[in-house]
């Protein structure tokens, strides 16, 4: 996904699919890529950027569930929802400082430990040996379950006195001391982490396993003649090679991860521990709870903000790092 | 690439414990719908003390189960069959003809999946109540409403890997169609369609998943009638006395379809997304 202005195609994946010698189709029905791009174009405009727009507007009115039959004639308030949401020594803003701050470390620990695992998976079943298909079959299972079904068996296997986590932490390795909760308190950020983990990684192993079939088996022949081992293989080759999924990979995860709700919802009901009020949480508590929308609107605006800020942001220093390699 | 002994130890601890983690509430889920509900009320044990099929009788009268099962395949389903339909033609168009505004439009609908959903859940929620004020058609609480949503989650995505698919497709075969006499949907129906089925039956799991495990505007859209697999199951296992065998063997049950279907049909779905997302 690169965000480039360009108007003109790659030349690369042009060339092998039209030679100069045949016209473009542009003369013979020039309507028609428009006519095969309305319905989705349409429907994208429907649900998400219309909707959007809606949001931006009332993040600038006072839209209190008085108003919500009849949006359009809430009060103006200017930036008032958005001066509320960053004075961050008053009770709203400060809940919503800690709750991004939380998201932060949410998802930078739940992003790195997913490529962790997704890239030692993809690494070490890179060569064939007895067992590696159903052992992709089975890496593929967390990715595939619906979010509901497995984080509702997640939530079933932290809780304090017939869960599985405490049986097996306690009972069965001695590590913890007493039974803890994990779904109430400072656990809980523990136990959205290894949640969130357990569903993104699979899909790092997926992309991961796939880029790795682009690298040349010659690299590695050539390497493994002038005696590199395997060690060396996997950093002077692989991780290497891996680059450019990575820089995919690692923003989509952001991405998943940051704007995550299903899982901290499911998890945790409506209302999450302070340990845990992960960002979108957090909006929709301050939307459907306390049924102030213009707040939340503001409020996801702001993270909209951050999000494009951080993906601009990532997407020009990854092309800098590109040219610098080139 | 020779494999040192060491390398052959890190691979085996890695994998299994990885294999572990993959599949322990895969395990719960299994074993704990077959112990009788004392079982699950006291401590967790590994196996069932005394194996039973009661919960997977339970569940169809404890709650209306049928009733949001049948609400999601009607939903994933109708979902699935439009964003597929959607997603062939617009990917037809960006894959073969250049024309203004392409860039842009690819671009765009990318984008809206960065998108929190929290931010459009409200304004969409008002539209629908709009529309349905304004012309009577009841998009709110309505499945219809619910499809039409969930058709655009899967949309993004969907044209892109079918871009990449349909890209991957001699031009060369719907310019022969063409000069056949075939129009341009025809070359698309008779030559291009057929080439991709691997990567249509790729987008269409990933958009019948998609459907079927989102739960945030499902619980804010739907209403008794309507109410989806995503909502109920999380009503049954957040009530005072929860019981766990019931809903273990319940979340069994919603999990085996798109399990199964995803598991079957891995390949396509592996090569679709690399199509999209490795070039």
């Amino acid at each position: 996904m690169t965000v480039t202005a360009s108007t003109t195609p790659p030349p690369a994946a042009e060339l092998p699919a039209t030679t100069s010698l045949r016209p473009r189709r542009r003369s013979r029905g020039a309507a028609l890529p428009y006519l095969l791009l309305l319905p989705a174009l349409l429907l994208e405009l429907l649900v998400h950027l219309v909707p959007m727009v809606i949001g931006v507007v009332m993040s600038f009115k006072e839209l209190t569930q008085f108003f919500v039959r009849d949006w359009g004639s809430a009060p103006w308030t200017g930036l008032g929802n958005y001066r509320v949401a960053v004075r961050f020594d008053a009770p709203v803003g400060q809940a919503l400082l800690h709750s991004f701050l939380i998201t932060c470390g949410f998802t930078a620990l739940s992003v790195g430990l997913s490529w962790l695992l997704g890239t030692a998976a993809a690494i070490l079943t890179q060569q064939g040996f007895r067992g590696r298909a159903l052992l992709r079959g089975v890496f593929l299972v967390p990715y595939a379950l619906p979010v509901y079904a497995a984080v509702i068996t997640w939530s079933f296997m932290f809780q304090r006195d017939n869960g599985l986590v405490n049986h097996v932490l306690h009972d069965q390795l001695r590590l913890a001391s007493g039974h803890p909760f994990w779904l109430i308190g400072g656990n809980s950020f523990a136990a959205l982490v290894t949640v969130s983990v357990w569903r993104s990684w699979p899909f790092a192993f997926l992309c991961l396993t796939a880029g790795l079939q682009n690298i040349p088996r010659e690299l590695y022949e050539a390497a493994a003649m002038d005696g590199a081992g395997i060690w060396q293989q996997v950093r002077r080759i692989t991780l290497p090679s891996l680059r450019p999924v990575n820089q995919v990979l690692v923003l989509v995860l952001f991405l998943w991860t940051f704007n995550d709700f299903n899982t901290p919802y499911v998890l945790f009901g409506k209302s999450a521990p302070a340990a845990a009020d992960v960002i979108s949480i957090h909006i929709y508590q301050s939307s459907f709870i306390t049924w102030n929308f213009g707040s939340g609107a503001a409020m996801s605006v702001l993270l909209l903000l951050f999000l494009l800020l951080v993906t601009v942001g990532y997407l020009v220093a990854t092309a800098r790092g590109r040219d610098a390699d080139a | 690439m020779r494999e040192t002994p060491g390398f052959v130890w890190t691979r085996r601890i890695v994998l299994t414990a990885l294999a572990a983690f993959a599949l322990a509430p895969v395990y719960v889920m299994l074993s704990s719908s077959l112990k009788p509900l004392a079982e699950v009320q006291d401590a967790f044990h590994w196996l069932p003390g005394r194996l039973t099929l009661r919960p997977y009788v339970d569940i169809w009268h404890t709650v209306p189960l049928a009733h949001y099962f049948v609400n999601s395949l009607i939903v994933a389903a109708s979902s699935t069959v439009v964003s597929v339909l959607v997603a062939v033609f617009a990917a037809y168009g960006v894959s073969r003809f250049r024309f203004r505004g392409r860039r842009l439009f690819t671009v765009t609908v990318l984008s809206t999946q960065m998108f929190p959903g929290i931010l459009f859940l409200l304004p969409l929620f008002l539209i629908f109540v709009d529309i349905g004020n304004a012309t009577g058609v009841a998009l709110y609480g309505s499945r219809g409403g619910l499809v039409l949503t969930y058709l655009t989650f899967s949309l993004p995505f969907s044209i892109w890997m079918l871009v990449g698919y349909f890209d991957s497709i001699p031009r060369e075969l719907d310019e022969a169609a063409l000069t056949d006499g075939c129009g341009p949907l025809g070359a698309l129906l008779r030559v291009v369609v057929p080439a991709a089925v691997p990567g249509i039956v790729a987008v269409g799991v990933y958009a019948f998943m998609t459907a079927w495990g989102e739960v945030l505007f499902a619980s804010v859209m739907t209403n008794d009638t309507t109410r989806t697999l995503a909502v109920g199951l999380q009503g049954y296992a957040s009530q005072t006395d929860v019981y766990w065998n019931q809903v273990m063997a319940a979340a069994l049950v919603v999990s085996v379809p798109v399990v199964a279907g995803f598991l079957l049909l891995q390949r396509y779905l592996v090569a679709g997304l690399t199509a999209g997302a490795v070039k």
